[in-house]
This record gives C-alpha cells, structure tokens and sequence, in this order.
C-alpha cells in the first residue's frame, strides 16, 4: 500500500505534537515545518520509522528572509526522498535571524556534511555539533556571509549599471 | 617537508610526530594539485602518505566558485540558463532542459508531446558524451590514450548536432521555457542519423579495448570500493550510486519528459569499485543510444514548443519588424512576466547523479532564492574515505571514475 501523506503528517504529529506544523502540498512536494530545536529528531524519526522511510538526504540549504519577524529570518530547508514509495518531502525550518543557530544533521546523515558547511558558508548559520564547521567554498579569511539578501551583488560604486535607466527603482525591483 | 606546508596545530602535524615506522620512515605530506594535469580540474588534496600509501586526505574545494546561486538573485529567467550551462559543462543540455522543466512546474505548463521527445534525445545525447569523456579519460589515466582519442572525435559529431539545434556547442544554452527556439533542422537529424550509425561501431571497439584488458582491469577492480549503504550515506546518485548496486534512476523514479514511453534498463554494478563505475557508464552508453533510437522512430508531429507568449520569446523577425513582439521580446528577457509565488523542487538525471533545482518565488523578476543540488559536491565528500589506504596512482583513477566535475562542484 502506497505511503500517503495523511499518514506522514498523522505519525509526525503523534509523535512531535506541536513541533510539528503548517502541512501542505505544494506542487508535487508535500512539505512541512518543524520546530528548530527538534530538526534532528524529526529527521532522524523519518529515517528509521518502519512505514516512513525517508532513506535519503536529498537536498539541504539555507534560505534569508530579512523582512520577516525575529525567529523567522533564516530559514534550512530539507529535502528528504523515500526510495521504496518514491515520495519527496520538504521540511523547513525557520530559526532566529540575530543568532542563527540548529542543530546538525550530519550525525544522521553524513552527506550533511558539506552541505551544512555550504549553508554556514553563505548564510552564517550555525550548525551545533557539526565535526567541521568551516568554510567551503569561500576562502577563510572571509568575514561575511554573501548569500544574506544584505550582501550586494557587485561593487555599489558602478555607474554603467543604472537601473533607474530601465524605470526601474529600489522599491519595484 | 612537512613544517613548510602546515601549521603546527595542523591534525596532521601530531599524527606524524606520534608515528613510529619500524624502518625509521617518517610520514609525509604530500599537496596533490590543485592545478595537477592528471585531475582534470580544479581539486586540491592535502594527503598525509606513509610511502606511496595514502594515510589521510583533506579535500578544498572552491576554486572555481563563481556564486552562482548569488548571480541567479539578481537575473530574470531567460539570464539564468546560461548559468546552468556552466555547471555540468560536459552536458549543458541536462542542465539546460532540468533548468526549463523546473520553470515549467512553476508556471504549470504543459510541453508538447515532440518538444519532450527531442529534449530526451538531446539529454540521452548529452549524457553520452558526459559517459564518454568520463571512461575514456579513465583509460588515459591508466596509460590507455588510444581509446580518448578514438571515441573523442564523437564527442566532436555531438557538439555539432547541438550546433545544428541552437548554434553553441559547449555552454548550450539550449531551449526555451516549452519548447526549442526552433524546430530542429532536416540537416539535425541526418547528422544524428550519421552518429548513431557510425558510434556504436566505435564504442564497441573502446568497450573492447578495456573491459577484458588486463593491465585495466588491475588497475581498477577492487580500487575505490564502496559499499551501497555508505554511498547512500554520502549521497551518492546516479551512475556512482549504481555501480553500488542500487538502481536509483530520476528517469525511472520520477519520470520526466515523457521518460515513461520508453524502454530502457537502469544498468548496475556489485561491488561500486572504479571497475563496476565504469562497466555502469559504458552499459548507460548503451540505453541512451537505444531510448534515443526508440524516441526517433516515434517523434511524433506537432508543434515543437507549448503556446505560451507570455513566456515564448517570438519569433525573431517578428521582433525586427513588429512592435509588438518587440516588446514582448524586451519584455520576456527583462523578466516583466507573471509569476507566482510558489516553491519547487524539479530534479533530472544528470550525467552524475540527481540534478536538482530548487527555486523559491515571491513573484518579481528574478528568483527569491534558487539552489542547485549538484551531486558532484555531494559525493565527491566521500572522496577521502574512498581513498584512504590506497596508492596515489589509485587516488588519481578513482577521482577520474568518480567523474567530479569542477564547475559542478563548485558551482
């Protein structure tokens, strides 16, 4: 019997309560919130449940929403993959935006790894417990994290790429 | 040796103070790369070597990272599939057509039934020459230059049926959002006629250069082993993952672009060694020239792109001599089009795993956020695991059969 995601979302919340939250579908992904101080143990639950079986760290990355309130400024999302039902689901995770901080899944899964070290890399997010959280990508001596919306694309100075000369402002860019 | 290349509170500095060899050796440090001919791109390891076995390795990636996902903030759709381009450059198109259907989930639109069956046959090309490149490097990094040489003038033949579709040859930059730009030209498809005869002939020949040799197949079993359940740990998708012996395929699993009409098998190996890697790729070589025979034979007639002006550049000399489609054309490739606020997650089969794209809207021009799941980056963590304990020369052939490329590790 195909795995549905009723039943996903019942066995989560039986189990998490309230830590759980916000379910629905979007497009072809059945997706879902979860509080940050409970990531691993939710991912680690979906991984080893018998009628679960999210065998498979697909995807894990960072997102910024600087406009939103406090504890919902970064956001990790998650992409997890069921081989034997061959169902996705997405988790995201929304933590505080002056101390980003989460706990690591690399101890569930270690592809994490550099994923997790790509995510701190760029948006300074904190993984507790991680064994080697360092830059990756970006070389060391680097001080900012260049994929927070603050960070501008390229230099500010340019002049020979005016947008105002496309009708273009700030406000509806 | 070692005090000039590390600091002292390197983790290697103590291992090699608090190793004894017997003989009195002392351990060393060795910087392979990053700009080492025998790597085929940009990739430094530290290895910490006791003779010429390798002890521990500390991968840095980053060397040619161009920030990407940064750039893709700032760029409507249209600016972005150059990008993609740039990833997997040994197979744009994947990049180019994962890139198109991921806006295409996004903007619900359906492609019509041949515009799906030419992407597959121009993914199933692109992933041919990925494979090809791939095995016969593998081959001049075990001493086998003849085999390169041989089957690289195909990827020659390739490069110009993409020629024939959209003009590029390396960075493709192919395709529209539902469909082609153009329909592929009598002179395409006689091109691809002359390739599929004559290849097949030819990846025989290299298949039998190297599948029985014996200095290959020494070089290469048992080297680079890993087991299912590690590789799965680590990430690992496509042809890698599958000489482990799971058949995991986004082409079986999820299909996309009518993937499903087709007859294909998902080839796996046993043991995962740089051997089975090879003998998966060398058996995918086959089904893509067989679902690209198969797609041929029953390309059906139609249009060659889905109805959709909003997102459609017009044609090109209705944009010279037609207002209107003068502004659509600015318009469409400034990115003053509608778009929803939604986010989706399309992946493809790349030529080394599960190409992902994951891009979050809020409705202006440009992505809120888009990531690429490069499974080049996710795998190659794996790499000093893999070749713990082995020569350098294995270090150099498992790195090749791993098939990491730089652009896409990097991004």
């Amino acid at each position: 019997m195909a795995l549905e995601t009723i039943q996903i979302q019942d066995k989560l919340v039986e189990t998490f309560g309230e830590s759980v939250f916000n379910f629905n579908q979007e497009k072809d992904i059945f997706s879902l919130e979860v509080a940050a101080d409970k990531i691993t143990a939710v991912i680690l639950f979906l991984k080893n449940d018998e009628t679960l079986r999210f065998n498979f760290l697909t995807d894990l990355c960072g997102m910024h929403y600087p406009d939103g309130e406090v504890n919902r400024q970064f956001a990790v999302v998650y992409h997890m993959h069921n081989w034997y039902e061959n169902i996705r689901i997405k988790i995201k995770v929304f933590i505080n935006g002056e101390t980003p901080e989460i706990k690591t899944v690399s101890n569930v899964f270690p592809s994490a790894n550099w994923m997790e070290r790509e995510t701190y890399d760029f948006f300074g997010i904190n993984f507790i417990g991680h064994p080697q959280l360092k830059r990756i990508l970006n070389m060391d001596e680097m001080i900012s994290f260049p994929m927070r919306k603050e960070f501008p694309m390229e230099d500010g100075g340019r002049t020979d790429k005016d947008d105002r000369f496309f009708g273009r402002t700030i406000d509806n860019y | 040796m070692s005090e000039l290349l590390l600091p002292p509170e390197h983790r290697y500095a103590k291992i090699i103070e608090e190793r004894h060899n017997e003989d009195g050796s002392e351990l060393s440090v060795l910087n392979l790369g990053p700009t080492h001919p025998a790597t085929h791109g940009i990739f430094q390891n530290i290895l910490l070597m006791d003779g010429e076995k390798i002890l521990e390795a500390e991968p840095t990636v980053g060397y040619i990272h161009r920030a990407f996902e940064k750039i893709a903030e700032n760029r409507p759709f249209y600016q972005i599939t150059p990008l993609t381009d740039r990833l997997n450059y040994c197979s744009s198109p994947i990049n180019n057509m994962g890139w198109w259907m991921t806006l295409e989930k996004l903007l619900d639109i359906e492609v019509p039934k041949r515009a799906q069956y030419l992407r597959v046959i121009v993914m199933e090309l692109a992933r041919i020459t990925d494979h090809l490149i791939c095995n016969s490097i593998l081959g001049v990094d075990t001493g086998a230059y003849t085999g390169f040489l041989y089957v690289f003038q195909f990827r020659e033949k390739v490069y110009e049926i993409y020629e024939e579709i959209c003009g590029a040859r390396l960075t493709t930059n192919m395709g529209r959002i539902g469909g082609f730009e153009r329909d592929w030209s009598p002179e395409a498809f006689r091109k691809l006629d002359v390739f599929l005869r004559d290849f097949p002939v030819a990846w025989k020949e290299f298949e039998n250069l190297f599948e029985r040799n014996r200095i290959f197949i020494d070089r290469t079993v048992n080297v680079g082993a890993i087991s299912a359940e590690r590789a799965m740990a680590y990430g690992f998708t496509g042809p890698n993952l599958r000489a482990a012996g799971v058949d995991y395929d986004v082409r079986v699993a999820q299909p996309y672009s009518s993937y499903e009409d087709f007859d294909f098998i998902v080839p796996v190996g046993k043991s995962g060694d740089t051997y089975d890697r090879f003998c998966v790729r060398n058996a995918e070589v086959w089904e893509s020239l067989s679902i690209i025979k198969q797609a041929l034979a029953k390309l059906p007639e139609g249009p060659y792109h889905a109805d959709v002006p909003d997102y459609y550049l017009p044609p090109k000399e209705d944009v010279y001599h037609n207002m209107e489609s003068l502004i659509y054309h600015f318009k469409i490739v400034m990115g003053e089009v509608p778009v929803p606020v939604a986010e989706v997650y399309h992946a493809v089969e790349g030529g080394n795993g599960e190409l992902g794209f994951y891009l979050v809207t809020d409705g202006s021009r440009t992505p809120y956020r888009l990531h690429f799941r490069r499974p080049c980056f996710i795998y190659y963590q794996a790499y000093p695991e893999m070749i713990k304990g082995s020569m350098l020369s294995d270090a150099i052939v498992i790195l090749s059969s791993l098939n990491v490329i730089a652009g896409e590790l990097d991004a």
